[in-house]
């Protein structure tokens, strides 16, 4: 069965959806993502959804939950380089993701976790304006 | 009814040159067109006109033998439209025919009442569906001009600037709906995924007024864009628009929103970690200036 690949990266899962998503799969990487936090204690998931062009809003709904399942389980999620076609659905669809939180690539995405993770700094912009 | 045709061909000379005179009277706009040209389609017109008379007969103006005539009647109003002429004064061309055609039937049909009455009466008849033909197409020539100036307006309203690297500004000038919404919306999200720029600055200074409708669009927009990974700043916010927002009970809890561009601009660059200094020995320099007085 067709299956999205789950990297470890460090305390990092790295998701990319190079596909497009069906439910099916969203439902298997869904499966797959929580159990891996619970496996390898990660503290932070990035989803790479650059390659993604059509989205539904089963899609969205898995989207956010897959952020709220991470945090349940102690770790930060990111989506990173979604389309403007894609946000513009997902706004019409009326999902705007509260949850969830963004970046325009997967390099600020990175960011973004290990800024979050780290106690001492809380975000990505006030990071660099302490140091 | 080719009896008409007849007298009409027969005296085209004579209609022409009474028309072309009663015209530099009463509707001839010098000003517009010269002498030679309305010459020329007063020519054309009637020999049209004759044509279609002769081949299809006066009543069915939407025969194969109008053609001409139709298509005719249909450039003049497109190209006098353009030229300013009126609606009124396109038709009018048309109409003032009606008189020289009378006195030509007048002359040529001696004796019988009744018959001159028919011939006038389908005369007239067709020469009122001639003149409807030029307004309506003056009106889709207008009609047209409209459309596309509307979309020129759409296109040049809704510029994306880059302000800085990973800055963007987005000053949106006139009312916001729907459709303009949409395009707004469109170039900023393409223009941060081929900048990646982290921050965008939304200018309402232009906008006139801000009603739940244009909020919930702006909302719309910059949850997109937050979607997309990159922050919006709302600038431009006059204080009528303040109180306006305040007592519509729109909630901007989670947009960060500021009175001026330079604010906005300032608090980008304090967030990417950016921080503009004056040196004091050397020159002051444009964009130093603009923070100038944050400083002071």
């Amino acid at each position: 069965m067709e299956r999205i690949p789950v990297l470890r990266m460090g305390s990092l899962l790295l998701i990319t959806i190079q596909v497009d998503m069906h439910d099916k799969l969203a439902l298997q990487l869904q499966d797959d993502v929580t159990q891996r936090i619970s496996e390898w204690g990660s503290t932070g998931v990035l989803i790479d959804i650059s390659s993604l062009e059509i989205v539904d809003s089963f899609i969205g709904r898995m989207l956010a939950n897959i952020a709220a399942m991470s945090r349940v389980l102690g770790a930060d999620t990111v989506v990173v380089g979604m389309q403007p076609a894609v946000a513009i659905t997902l706004v019409e669809l009326g999902m705007s993701l509260p949850g969830v939180r963004t970046a325009l690539s997967v390099e600020a995405g990175m960011e973004l976790l290990f800024g979050a993770t780290s106690p001492t700094q809380s975000g990505l912009g006030d990071e660099r304006s302490q140091a | 009814m080719n009896e008409l045709a007849e007298i009409v061909s027969k005296n085209e000379e004579k209609i022409r040159a009474e028309w072309i005179r009663d015209m530099a009277k009463s509707t001839l706009r010098a000003d517009l067109m010269g002498k030679d040209e309305l010459q020329e389609q007063c020519r054309v017109l009637l020999s049209n006109v004759i044509t279609g008379i002769k081949t299809s007969g006066p009543a069915d103006l939407s025969a194969a033998g109008w053609t001409p005539a139709r298509e005719f009647l249909q450039d003049i109003s497109v190209s006098r439209a353009r030229l300013g002429f009126s609606p009124a004064e396109v038709a009018t061309f048309v109409l003032s025919l009606k008189q020289p055609l009378f006195a030509a039937l007048r002359r040529d049909v001696k004796g019988n009442q009744d018959q001159l009455f028919d011939m006038v009466w389908t005369a007239t008849e067709m020469l009122d569906r001639l003149a409807l033909i030029t307004t309506e197409a003056f009106m889709a020539a207008r009609e047209e001009l409209i459309s596309r100036q509307q979309q020129e307006l759409l296109e040049l309203s809704t510029p994306v600037v880059k302000l800085w690297d990973g800055i963007l500004a987005l000053p949106i000038i006139g009312t916001l709906d729907s459709a303009r919404t949409q395009v707004v919306m469109e170039s900023l999200l393409q223009t941060v995924v081929a900048t990646n720029s982290k921050f965008a600055i939304i200018d309402i200074t232009g906008v006139p007024t801000v009603d739940t409708l244009v909020a919930q669009h702006l909302l719309k927009t910059i949850t997109a864009a937050r979607l997309m990974g990159a922050e919006c700043i709302i600038s431009g916010v006059r204080p009528q628009i303040a109180q306006t927002i305040v007592h519509l009970g729109i909630n901007l809890e989670d947009v960060v929103t500021k009175a001026k561009l330079s604010d906005a601009f300032a608090l980008a660059l304090q967030r990417s970690g950016r921080k503009v200094v004056r040196e004091t020995s050397a020159p002051v320099s444009p964009i130093s200036s603009l923070f100038a007085k944050r400083e002071d």
